[in-house]
Order: structure tokens, then C-alpha cells, then sequence
């Protein structure tokens, strides 16, 4: 089961190198506009954007690590990112006293989805949370005998467990993907998690200087109908750039960003839908102040099928 | 093994520790907090820096630590808990006074003065031991600390925990004030509790 990913060959490593050297520009960037006293920036804004820099150093230097210690350390790193997730959401989401031995039940999903993942057994992790945790859960919360609100109760701990944990999952499945030679399983998550990541940045700074035709004012203030195509356009540009570390061709790794892109965008969009109605700024609130897990991981999670399903039809 | 315990307490309650308008110290306290799940007790004493920890020791009841191994081997080793007997208390021995002396100069105590674990929302009446340890100590500062979430990760007649993020509060430390009648001592302590869930 220990097939550990082989860096050696020059793709993931010259993938893993022109991040470094982005983050580096980006760094520099960030710590110029700061020694500015009188730059036209708002200042709240550079620092954010700092903070985020590091956050991506982190981000890729705990990735790079996974990745030399090979597949089993990379889906075990998403698994815990997906327990941290699922926590952060159930927190947030109201349950009653009869709902906590079903919910012990669901934190036990995960290890099991990720056990699954690993051990690339496609045909039973891409059900055991939409149909037999489906079937389970509700069956567990009856048996708790607490019918007040009982199917609200089981939707949103469904959507927790599919959003934090199924979906996430289909990330590290993608190493699990048999993949042609230039490119390498490891090489095609990377090109995932990069465009995601570019994209979100992207919307994030789409937000800050354009934009007039509101999505949903009362979600989201400050996403837009010019930002997403925008951002979503440079996204897309982006991916087609880094073709060559994927097994696709130029227009097709660009079809690809542009999903991804899209399917971020959305996600965050929809978890920002969640959190209002919740009545909360991050999902962090809880825990610190700052963002939290979920608020970092929000687009991968709704991206990350949707191009595992693809690309693995495209590799058929 | 304390150690370990603390760190094992702090990863499956999720507990974000704040100090609001006070620090970490090892001077003698009272902490006070409102009690919702038997975690409690590990929880607040696990989210304590461990030179304090260590001289912190928990008030609990007698009749719950007792039973079974591996709540007395807590109790006893880990926590060095002082148990306090709910069902007989003597006239001569109040719990006040075997708390007082049980820390002597140096330690520190962590009291639950609703008296029970609550279930309801909103918080019991303080009972009122946390006043008499005020009256014969003035010196002690009185720590308030909110618990929130504890309950569920494992509520009452539960004993499976769900690994859920909980926040622990610390407070600004109350004092008893000169003639302060006991109802209002008492009221004012629990609203000191309260106030920090908002906070």
C-alpha cells in the first residue's frame, strides 16, 4: 500500500518550484506595498494580503512534505483538514441532546471515506457517504427517538458530512487517477490546488476593484457578476499555462481551470449562503477570531469532484 | 500522563482558550464556572498553562469521583482533586473550610457553584460556598470562567464524546466588597460568568 510518490522525475518538482518562486514575487510584493507609506492601497488590504501570502506558504510547504512522504501522508493530511472541517460545522450547526450518538457515528465517516480513498476502491467511497451514510444517519436519529425538527436536523448534518468530508475526499483521490507519463498523479493535484487557489485570489481581488451587478446582495456584498468573469477568465488563462504539468492539452487544461474556477467561485458563494444564515462572519468565529478551516477549503471542496470526475472520464 | 491527559482533553473538546482582562498566574484563585458536562473539570483544567495547572486543584463531588478506578485514579493522580461529600456535611467541617485548608498559601481551586450540572440554557443559582470562601479569604482573587459548548461534546448520560470546538473564557477576577449582603455577591458573580459568553 506504500507506493510513495516518486518527486524525482521533474514535473511535480518543477510544478512544486514555480510556486516557490510566485510566492516569493508575491511576498516581495506584499512587503513593498507595506514599507509605502503613501501608496493608493488601502492599508487594511495589504495587510490582508500579506497574511494570505503566508497562509499559502504554509499551505505549499505542508503540501511539499506530504507529497515526499508519499499518497497514504497526502490523504491523511485531507483527512484531518476534513475532521477539522466537519467539526467547525457541526459547532455551527444547531443539534439536539438525541442527535449526539448519531453524530459520533459521523465523525466515524471520515476516517472510513478516507481509508477507502486510499486504498483507491473507487466504487465503494464514491457511495459510502451519499448512499449508506444517507441511509444510516436518519436511522440512527430515529432510533434517538426526537422527532422535532427531524428532517432539517438530518439535512444539515448530511450536508456537513458530504460537503466537508465526501467532497473533499475527491481531492486526494486524484492521486489514485492513472495518469500518462510527462504528468504524474501528484503533478495533477498540485495543477488542481494551484488553480483553485489562483482563482480564489483572483475573486478576491476581482471583488476589490470591479464590479457593479451583485450576485446575491444579501449573501455576499462584494461578489459580482464582472468579477467572476473576470477572475474566473484569468483563472482559466492561468491553468492553460501550467498544461504542461497535467495530462491534458492546452485547451483542454483550460476547459479544465475554467470549471474549477467556476466551481470555486460558486462554493464560495454557497458556504457564504450557510454562514448568513447562521448568523456568522467565518466559520473560525468559534475558535480564534480568524478564519477557519472551512473558510480556506471551501472552493477545493466543491471543485475537487467535479474535476475528479472529469478528468477521470477524459483518461478513459 | 498529566500532560498527556491535558493535551488529549484540549484535542477532543477543540477548546480555544481566551484571556480576557486577565493573565495566566500563579497566584492563589478561586476559578468559578457554570457546569454543563462531567468534561468540565478536564477541560478548564487542561486549558490552563501547566505551571498553573499544577497547582490548581478541582472541587468535586465525593459521591461521583468515588466510583469506579478510573474516576478515582483521576480524581486522586491526576486531578488531585478535593472531594466533597454532598450527602453529609458536618457542622464543624464545612466544605468551605477543608477547601481552605487543602490549599493552604499556594494553591488554587476550580469550583462549579450552580452545585450540579445544568442542562437548561440558561445558568442555576449560585450556591453559596463561592461567598464564604470569599468572606474567609479576601485575599483569593475570583476568577470567572464561561465553558461553552462542552455540553456537546458529551452531555448529561452520555459517554461517548463527539470531538465538537468548545471555547473557554477567562474573566476579569471579582473580589467580595466591604458588607456586600450575600444574595448580591452571589448575583454578581453569576452575571460575571455570564457576561463573558458574549464577550
Amino acid at each position: 500500500m506504500n507506493n510513495l510518490i516518486n518527486v524525482n522525475p521533474p514535473i511535480t518538482l518543477l510544478l512544486i518550484s514555480s510556486v516557490v518562486v510566485l510566492l516569493g514575487m508575491a511576498t516581495a510584493v506584499g512587503q513593498l506595498l507595506k514599507r509605502q507609506a503613501d501608496s493608493r492601497f488601502n492599508p487594511a488590504v495589504i495587510d490582508q494580503f500579506n497574511l494570505r501570502v503566508r497562509a499559502w506558504w504554509l499551505m505549499c510547504s505542508v503540501l511539499a512534505v506530504a507529497f515526499m512522504l508519499g499518497q497514504n501522508a497526502t490523504v491523511f493530511l485531507f483527512g484531518c483538514l476534513s475532521f477539522w472541517a466537519l467539526r467547525e460545522f457541526i459547532t455551527l450547526t444547531p443539534t439536539r441532546l438525541a442527535d449526539h450518538r448519531p453524530l459520533a457515528w459521523v465523525f466515524l465517516f471520515t476516517p472510513i471515506q478516507y481509508v477507502l480513498v486510499g486504498m483507491a476502491k473507487y466504487e465503494l467511497y464514491s457511495i459510502a457517504i451519499p448512499v449508506y451514510a444517507f441511509l444510516f444517519i436518519p436511522i440512527l436519529m430515529a432510533i434517538a427517538g426526537d422527532y422535532k425538527r427531524y428532517l432539517e436536523r438530518c439535512a444539515k448534518i448530511q450536508t456537513g458530512l458530504m460537503i466537508c468530508v465526501y467532497c473533499l475526499s475527491y481531492a486526494p483521490a486524484l492521486l489514485t487517477l492513472q495518469v500518462k507519463a510527462p504528468a504524474e498523479p501528484a503533478s495533477l493535484l498540485l495543477f488542481f490546488i494551484l488553480v483553485v487557489t489562483v482563482g480564489d485570489a483572483l475573486h478576491y481581488a476581482a471583488e476589490q476593484f470591479v464590479g457593479r451587478h451583485i450576485i446575491a446582495p444579501a449573501i455576499s456584498a462584494n461578489r459580482t457578476w464582472e468579477g467572476f468573469l473576470i477572475s474566473t477568465g484569468c483563472a482559466t488563462m492561468f491553468g492553460a499555462a501550467l498544461w504542461w504539468a497535467t495530462p491534458f492539452e492546452v485547451w483542454q487544461a483550460a476547459g479544465m481551470s475554467f470549471v474549477i474556477s467556476t466551481m470555486g467561485f460558486f462554493g464560495g458563494l454557497t458556504m457564504s449562503a450557510i454562514k448568513r444564515d447562521r448568523g456568522v462572519q467565518d466559520y473560525g468565529t468559534l475558535v480564534t477570531g480568524h478564519g477557519g478551516v472551512l473558510d480556506r477549503i471551501d472552493s477545493i471542496c466543491f471543485a475537487a469532484p467535479v474535476f475528479f470526475h472529469l478528468t477521470r472520464a477524459m483518461l478513459e | 500522563m498529566r500532560a498527556f491527559l491535558a493535551a488529549l482533553a484540549r484535542f477532543i473538546s477543540g477548546a480555544s482558550v481566551r484571556w480576557i482582562d486577565c493573565q495566566p498566574d500563579t497566584c492563589q484563585r478561586v476559578y468559578f464556572a457554570n457546569h454543563t458536562s462531567h468534561l468540565d473539570v478536564l477541560v478548564l483544567w487542561a486549558s490552563l498553562p501547566s505551571n498553573v495547572r499544577n497547582l490548581t486543584r478541582p472541587v468535586a463531588a465525593k459521591d461521583y469521583w468515588e466510583k469506579g478506578w478510573v474516576r478515582r485514579y483521576l480524581a486522586m493522580q491526576v486531578f488531585d482533586a478535593l472531594l466533597i461529600d454532598r450527602k453529609e456535611i458536618k457542622v464543624h467541617q464545612s466544605p468551605v473550610d477543608l477547601m481552605l485548608k487543602a490549599i493552604g498559601d499556594t494553591q488554587s481551586l476550580i469550583v462549579f457553584p450552580e452545585g450540579h450540572r445544568n442542562t437548561n440554557p440558561e445558568m442555576d443559582e449560585f450556591k453559596s460556598g463561592l461567598y464564604y470562601l470569599a468572606k474567609k479569604r479576601p485575599d483569593l482573587e475570583l476568577v470567572p470562567v464561561h465553558i461553552d459548548n462542552v455540553n456537546r461534546v458529551l452531555p448529561r448520560g452520555e459517554f461517548l464524546p463527539v470531538p465538537l470546538l468548545s471555547c473557554i473564557t477567562f474573566g476579569p477576577p471579582i473580589w467580595l466588597e466591604m458588607k456586600e449582603p450575600k444574595v448580591e455577591f452571589l448575583r454578581r458573580a453569576r452575571e460575571a460568568v455570564r457576561r463573558l459568553k458574549d464577550l
